[in-house]
């Protein structure tokens, strides 16, 4: 999405490195995605539906 | 990765035919960063599968007008960087999955095709505010 979008930026971050991160998005499961440290979709999602979710055009499962 | 020398293959060979210069610019310190030499010396490794593939390293405390360019929080941080820089970022030493996805993310940033459906990209074209999307991962 990145690539698709000057506006977009991605960030892979290895979890078990960065604990404070961990606690901050209360990460329990990965994959967790979290845009704009305000929408969180768990797990992996199709591209379709990942995609309108990250954008806010879908809220994510719960 | 030096104890899955197949692994290393994969990699090398799908690297082998880049399509475009990549660089990696690696952020580092030198103190409190256990894994900054880990990162490296994967960064290293995965630079010698492609002439194409470049590494810059620039320091978190002493370069601060490229941590400011690049928006690096933390380290180790590896921004992956094709022609322009499109935001792609990898926080930590790249291992298992992580690994195979810098790998994927290098040969993306090369071809500067995102794979995407024609859909995906007619909703992304319409962004038009700052996305930040973070993914939490792990090796396995």
């Amino acid at each position: 999405m990145a690539l698709e979008s000057s506006q977009i930026t991605a960030s892979a971050i290895a979890a078990v490195q960065y604990p404070d991160l961990v606690q901050k998005y209360r990460v329990s499961g990965v994959p967790k995605t979290v845009v704009n440290d305000k929408i969180e979709i768990l797990g992996a999602v199709p591209e379709a539906a990942f995609v309108s979710q990250v954008l806010g055009i879908q809220e994510p499962v719960v | 990765m030096g104890a899955d020398p197949e692994g290393s293959v994969n990699l090398e060979a799908a690297l082998s035919s880049l399509a475009a210069p990549v660089k990696l610019v690696l952020f580092t310190q030198t103190f409190g960063c256990d894994t900054c030499v880990p990162t490296r010396q994967v960064i290293d490794r995965v630079a010698s599968f492609s002439e194409k593939i470049s590494v810059e390293e620039y320091n978190l405390v002493l370069d601060k007008d490229k941590v400011k360019a690049y928006g690096v929080l933390r380290v180790p941080a590896i921004a992956v960087v094709g022609q322009v820089d499109v935001g792609i970022r990898f926080y930590g030493v790249p291992e298992g999955h992580e690994l195979i996805s810098l790998v994927e993310s290098v040969l993306l940033v090369a071809s500067g095709n995102s794979g995407l459906s024609e859909d995906s990209q007619r909703l992304i074209a319409s962004v038009d505010h700052p996305i930040d999307v973070q993914v939490f991962a792990t090796p396995t």
